[in-house]
């Protein structure tokens, strides 16, 4: 290709022996061409985790809705919604950060091929706060999933009616709250405060009144040996018209999928903010400017972090806005 | 970016950074629209739901091209490294139709199996044929 990167000529004067065969495969650095293709095999690895959960939502009868799974926000902020939901609202916060740390990594490396070690340092440091940003962003939400919503590995509170119904009040005695076939539902504890994880369509329940929460049936719920409250409904429509079902645990895999995936997203980001305040300080110390190569580390973990905003561009589509 | 000044490069990225923005927003936008959050019962109209599910796909995978030529500097290598690190990536095609596959194919078998268990058997049909170990050996020595 014509437009050569200063960097690469750079390094091709510098590298002694280009790879020791007198030309650089691909007119590349070894460093860099060895960092796109560990990229290329992490990609796979997300791609094999990304279509397992593929095929196991196509293999359950119900799935999650996302969005009523990820409508919460921290400092009360989903309250300022319709309806005290936030979906995406959070999320989409969180897949800024990354991609504005993803432009201000560009910025660093541009100052690089610059040799201006004051602005690699001072955009590398805006990279860094961005990457903190995230993972403070995805631990309240892992708490908040965890905590206020209870979901597990194991367990998944958040399920999905299959057909339309309507809820049973606490007497057993048919209420006014309806939904309908598709609709995602998040099972309580009994009794538990319901604080930023409360969803609307269960309301009508205050800590202040007294309920009998014992374990086992009651007219209107069932307590499970978990303490969660399944509650009653009777079917309207279809082939189960008139039917009183209680509400059911979604699929399992839904938890494990997204604390694996996430979690494996978000030891990505750890290990990319480790690396790039190791390569902050070895760039602010001069190390890079004496090696004259336009700063081709910060090239490098430049790729990396580029990588984990481009993995998250998936996990956002399939977790979040499919 | 050898073929752009510093400023213009400078500028580029910003652009970057807005276009992404937008992509991301507008993603956001079709996906709550096809789950019915901004107008009501958009979620039961399959092929709403489909187009936008498809759209956002096509959104994503702009997304990604856009990081990958611009912001890793893709497009300024030369091509056989692009090709030797985008074209393996191809081999994902089968792996998401065949899992996929399977992954319908495991809902079909888990409903036959449902199904199966809510079978009722009537017990009076099956009493005649009940053979017991004994009657079964002897019928095996007699042969």
């Amino acid at each position: 290709m014509a437009s050569t990167d200063t960097a690469i000529t750079k390094d091709k004067e510098q590298e002694s022996g280009m790879w020791e065969g007198a030309k650089a495969p691909f007119k590349a650095s070894y460093g860099k061409l060895m960092m796109w293709y560990f990229l290329l095999s992490d990609a796979f690895t997300f791609s094999g985790f990304l279509i397992a959960y593929g095929a196991l939502r196509f293999s359950s009868p119900t799935w999650p809705v996302p969005d009523a799974v990820f409508q919460t926000a921290p400092f009360g902020i989903h309250t300022w919604f319709p309806g005290d939901k936030a979906p995406l609202i959070f999320v989409t916060f969180m897949s800024f950060l990354l991609i504005i740390s993803s432009v201000t990594m560009v910025r660093a490396v541009q100052e690089g091929h610059r040799e201006n070690q004051k602005g690699v340092v001072f955009w590398m440091v805006l990279t860094i706060l961005g990457g903190l940003g995230f993972l403070g962003c995805q631990a309240w939400e892992w708490t908040n999933l965890i905590g206020e919503e209870h979901m597990t590995v194991t367990r998944n509170p958040f399920g999905t009616h299959t057909t339309s119904g309507v809820y049973l009040n606490e007497d057993g005695s048919v209420s006014d709250e309806t939904f309908d076939a598709g609709e995602t539902y998040l099972i309580h504890k009994a009794g538990g405060h319901h604080g930023e994880g409360e969803h609307g369509g269960e309301g009508g329940e205050h800590a202040e009144e007294t309920h009998d929460y014992s374990q086992g049936d009651h007219a209107g719920y069932y307590v499970n040996e978990n303490n969660f409250l399944q509650r009653k409904y009777q079917v309207t429509g279809g082939e189960y018209d008139g039917e009183v079902r209680m509400q059911s645990f979604g699929p399992m895999a839904f938890g494990a999928l997204f604390y694996g995936i996430t979690g494996f997203h978000g030891f990505h980001v750890f290990s990319g903010v480790l690396f790039l305040i190791i390569i902050a300080i070895n760039a602010g110390s001069g190390i890079y400017a004496a090696r004259k190569n336009g700063y081709e580390m910060v090239e490098k973990i430049g790729l990396y972090w580029h990588f984990v905003d481009l993995v998250w561009v998936f996990v956002f589509l399939v977790f979040y806005l499919l | 970016m050898a073929d752009l000044s510093y400023e213009e490069s400078k500028k580029k990225v910003f652009f970057g950074l807005g276009l992404l923005a937008v992509v991301t927003l507008v993603e956001v936008f079709i996906s709550l629209f096809g789950k019915g959050w901004l107008i009501e019962g958009v979620d039961d109209i399959g092929w709403l739901v489909a187009l936008s599910a498809l759209l956002i796909i096509v959104l994503s995978a702009y997304k990604a091209y856009y990081i990958i030529y611009e912001f890793m500097h893709m497009r300024y290598e030369v091509k056989g490294l692009a090709y030797s690190v985008l074209l393996p990536t191809a081999l994902l095609i089968w792996a998401i139709i065949a899992f996929f596959q399977e992954g319908t194919s495991w809902k079909a078998r888990r409903q036959l199996i449902e199904d199966k268990n809510a079978e009722k058997v009537d017990e009076t049909k099956l009493q005649g044929s009940v053979i017991d170990d004994q009657t079964y050996i002897l019928e095996l020595t007699k042969s």
